[in-house]
This record gives structure tokens, C-alpha cells and sequence, in this order.
């Protein structure tokens, strides 16, 4: 069966859980860094990115989380994870993670009065799918090698570069588990890639 | 076509703050040792909850330039406090743009009988409770996060233990009902009907349960969270130990890792004297917080 873990340092982490074991798959939450072995592909969850990475420091997890992503393990991070993921970060002089060549802007639809839903239509999985924003980052440039998956008022809200992906919104919060169910596939087709 | 303070938008900013912990800040130099300690939000206060307590009179909601100073100062989130049932400041704090309003019983109550109607607002709002029926009522005015109440400014937890303890017990017992009892214990506990077969239902509060009121050391917050609190408040805690930094840091980390009791006797090393403490006994009726709303 496949399993996919899902960063628990902090954050939204049980609507991850019941959506992956929804769609099909084995859940775990990752707290410790040898979890990451365990597991096939990995959800950064929505929460306060400068905590996560706090945490992220205090756990030893930069460079665990980098080697995952090097061993063509797929990755999706819902939007604080969308700013881990990225290379760059406007008004900060240094990223988290960077696997994502992409620049994000954090809080870029403003504070919480600003927080959103709206129907996106996202490459792949839907054209009618109710997006979440809550605080919302979004994509401010992207890579030559990122794709983009959806747009809402033409700012980039959903993307893929490879094995990794990411959304500003939240798919976990909606009972809609197409999203997720697309990472599930994606960390499905990996898990053969990388036996063969 | 986007739709902004949904229920959905509302509740969902506090599921974000999972896990985490909420700290009391009066300026913006230490609404950034909060952040740096890794805090998921910051409260904008006048003064800290033990220092209110100290003050006597009339605690209301804070000058709006220290919130300000504090929205100013961080990215992380800015929650500030209104007086129970004060309308305007309510709707003065929401269009100052904070992120969420606690509608707290540590100010003076503006309205001894009504608690404001949440639903309303498009900014969310938290609220304490003590036992099922209080959260449950704050739930149907439209509460979208809950937290204990505690007894704040005192640094003792037993009160925060008792209202977890009480909640988590009620919904123990309602899970474990047939349905035709449900409408009885409703009228008994006072809570909407229908919230409570939602709740039987799904086994758990349709809203995140913070702790709060008398969190005072890293073991505290460990502790609540291990009576399965989503997430820790801490007020008076923080800015009366002799040193906030790191006992910030500390408390963080213990929230993480709420299990891992080597870690927690670690990061308890050498953090100082906490803050001094109130035990209940010595509270005039007066005196308690808790008991301003129900």
C-alpha cells in the first residue's frame, strides 16, 4: 500500500490525514526525521510558516526534507507549505527549502477579513473546484520547468515542478478530495518509477 | 466569484493554528521575541492578564496604536480582545484589520447578560468556555474557536485542567448517549440541540479547543495538550518569567512534542522563575474571571 506522511510539527494535520486515508492511501504523521523512510510521498500542511521552519531548524529536518525531495519522492505543501517549497520569498532576503524555482509572496491577498473561497478550475483535477484561501500565499514567478495548474484573478495559485507540487489554497478543509486524490496518484506512479 | 468570512474561512484560520502556541504581547519588541520563538499568533493587550488583575477597574480594549504597533511588527497573525457583548469595539477592532477577536471574559464585560452575535462579522472570532454547554453556546452565536478560560493571570493550571477535563467528559458522555436522551440533556446543559447531535455524531467540537488561562511553565503546556487541547494560549506566562525568550521557545517546543517528557525535562532546564502563581483558595469570588459570563 502506499503511504504518505504528513508534517506534524504544526498546523492543519487531521484534515490531511482523512483526506489521504479517503483517497485511498496510508496516513502517518511525521515527527521525528527516520519517519521519512517509512513513507512515499509527503504533505507539508497550512499553518504558520515561520513556526514550521522554527521547528523544521529544531528537528533537523532542513536537510531530511531536502534528501527526500532528491530521492524523486514527491512532495505537495498546501499553502505555508507552498512557501517552504519555494526558492524565493518576496521581501526576504533568504527561502526555506527551495525545491519549487518559483518566488512567492506570503500573506499576498491580505489579513484574515481578506481569507476567500472561490471556484478555481485546476489542471488535471477539476474545473470546479471550491478553493480555500486563508492568509493566502501566492506564486509570484515561476520557473521555466514549473507548470502552472490554476490561476485565480491571474495571480498563480496552483503549480507543479516534477515530483513536487503546490497550492495556496487548502483542499484538505472540503470534503472535494480530488486534489489530494491527484497527489495519490502522482506518489502512486513514483513508488513504481522507483522500484524499477 | 470569491466569498470572504465564510464559516468554512472563519473556523479554518484556527485549524492553521493547530498545535501551536498563542502569546500575549503588550509592545511590538516583544510581539517579536514571540515570533522568533516560534509563536503561531500573537494576542494585542494593554497589559497582560496578572497585571489587570493588579490594576483593578475597568479593563477594556486595548489603545488602538499598541495593536497597530503589533500588526506592524510581525507576519505571523494578530488577535486582539474585546469587551463581552461591545459591539463597536468588536467592529473597531475588525476594521483595523486584526485577524481574529477574542471576546474575553479577562476585560470587564460591556453586556452582563448577551454575548456578541459572531456570525455576523467576517473577522472570527474565539471564546472560553468551561463545560459543553458554554462552548456550545458560543458556537451557535458563532464562535469559530474555542479555548478554556481557565483562571487567567494567575499562573495556577488547575482551573484550565478542570474546564478541559469538563468538556472533553461532557462529549465523552453525549458520543455514548442513544438520541432520544439528547434533547434532555440539552435543556439540561443549555446548548442548541442541533449542534449537540452534530457533535454526538462526529465524536468532537466542530471548532478547535485551545488551551488557556494559567499556562505557566513548558510541563503546563505539555500538559494540556496531553488532555487533548488543539493548541496553547499563553498570557501572563511568558512576560513574567525572568526570561521571556527563552521560556517563549521552550513552551513552543514542549507543545510540539508534548510526549517526549526527556525533551520537555531538557528544555526546562535553567528557564528561571516562572511567574509567581495564585492559588485559588486565596481568590475572592470577585476576583475570578471565569465566572463573569456563561
Amino acid at each position: 500500500m502506499t503511504t504518505i506522511g504528513v508534517l506534524a510539527l504544526q498546523g492543519a494535520v487531521r484534515e490531511h490525514i482523512r483526506s489521504i486515508e479517503a483517497s485511498g492511501a496510508k496516513a502517518v504523521e511525521i515527527k521525528r526525521t527516520e519517519q521519512l523512510d517509512e513513507i512515499d510521498g509527503l504533505i507539508l500542511p497550512g499553518g504558520e510558516s515561520t513556526t514550521m521552519r522554527r521547528l523544521i531548524d529544531s528537528y533537523g529536518f532542513f536537510k531530511a526534507l531536502q534528501e527526500f525531495g532528491n530521492q524523486g519522492k514527491p512532495i505537495f505543501g498546501t499553502c505555508a507549505g507552498l512557501i517552504l517549497l519555494a526558492s524565493k520569498i518576496d521581501g526576504q532576503d533568504q527561502a526555506h527549502l527551495g525545491l519549487i524555482d518559483m518566488k512567492v509572496a506570503r500573506n499576498a491577498f491580505g489579513r484574515q477579513v481578506a481569507s476567500f473561497e472561490a471556484e478555481l478550475e485546476i489542471a488535471y483535477v477539476a474545473d470546479d473546484f471550491n478553493a480555500v484561501f486563508i492568509r493566502a500565499p501566492y506564486i509570484l514567478e515561476a520557473g521555466p520547468d514549473v507548470e502552472v495548474l490554476a490561476t485565480y484573478q491571474d495571480k498563480i495559485v496552483a503549480a507543479k515542478q516534477g515530483h513536487y507540487v503546490c497550492t495556496a489554497f487548502h483542499p484538505e478543509l472540503t470534503d472535494d478530495n480530488r486534489f489530494i486524490a491527484y497527489f495519490v496518484s502522482m506518489v502512486e506512479q513514483s513508488k513504481k518509477t522507483l522500484a524499477s | 466569484m470569491a466569498n470572504t468570512g465564510t464559516e468554512r474561512v472563519k473556523r479554518g484560520m484556527a485549524e492553521m493554528q493547530k498545535g501551536g502556541v498563542i502569546m500575549d504581547v503588550v509592545n511590538a519588541e516583544q510581539a517579536k521575541i514571540a515570533e522568533q520563538a516560534g509563536a503561531v499568533a500573537v494576542m494585542a493587550l494593554e497589559r497582560v492578564p496578572s497585571d489587570i488583575r493588579a490594576a483593578g477597574g475597568v479593563a477594556r480594549m486595548a489603545e488602538p496604536r499598541i495593536t497597530e504597533e503589533v500588526m506592524n511588527a510581525v507576519s505571523i497573525p494578530v488577535m486582539a480582545k474585546a469587551r463581552i457583548g461591545h459591539i463597536v469595539e468588536a467592529r473597531v477592532l475588525e476594521a483595523m484589520g486584526v485577524d481574529y477577536i477574542d471576546e474575553s471574559e479577562v476585560l470587564t464585560p460591556a453586556d452582563d447578560v448577551y454575548h456578541l452575535k459572531k456570525s455576523d462579522f467576517t473577522v472570527p472570532f474565539v471564546c472560553g468556555c468551561r463545560n459543553l454547554g458554554e462552548a456550545a453556546r458560543r458556537i451557535g452565536e458563532g464562535a469559530s474557536m474555542l479555548r478554556t478560560k481557565g483562571e487567567p493571570g494567575t499562573g495556577n493550571i488547575v482551573e484550565a485542567v478542570r474546564h478541559m477535563r469538563q468538556v472533553q467528559s461532557e462529549i465523552r458522555q453525549l458520543t455514548a448517549m442513544s438520541e432520544d436522551e439528547v434533547m434532555t440533556f440539552a435543556k439540561n446543559i443549555g446548548a442548541p440541540y442541533e449542534l449537540l447531535l452534530q457533535i454526538r455524531r462526529e465524536g468532537r467540537l466542530p471548532v478547535v479547543n485551545f488551551a488557556a488561562g494559567g499556562v505557566a511553565t513548558p510541563a503546563d503546556a505539555a500538559l494540556m495538550m496531553e488532555l487533548g487541547a488543539d493548541g496553547v494560549f499563553v498570557g501572563s506566562g511568558i512576560f513574567k518569567s525572568d526570561s521571556p525568550a527563552k521560556f517563549a521557545k521552550a513552551i513552543v517546543e514542549a507543545t510540539t512534542h508534548y510526549t517526549d517528557y526527556k525533551l520537555i525535562g531538557e528544555l526546562s532546564k535553567g528557564l528561571g522563575t516562572a511567574m509567581k502563581g495564585i492559588e485559588m483558595s486565596t481568590l475572592e469570588p470577585s476576583d475570578r474571571m471565569q465566572d463573569r459570563s456563561e
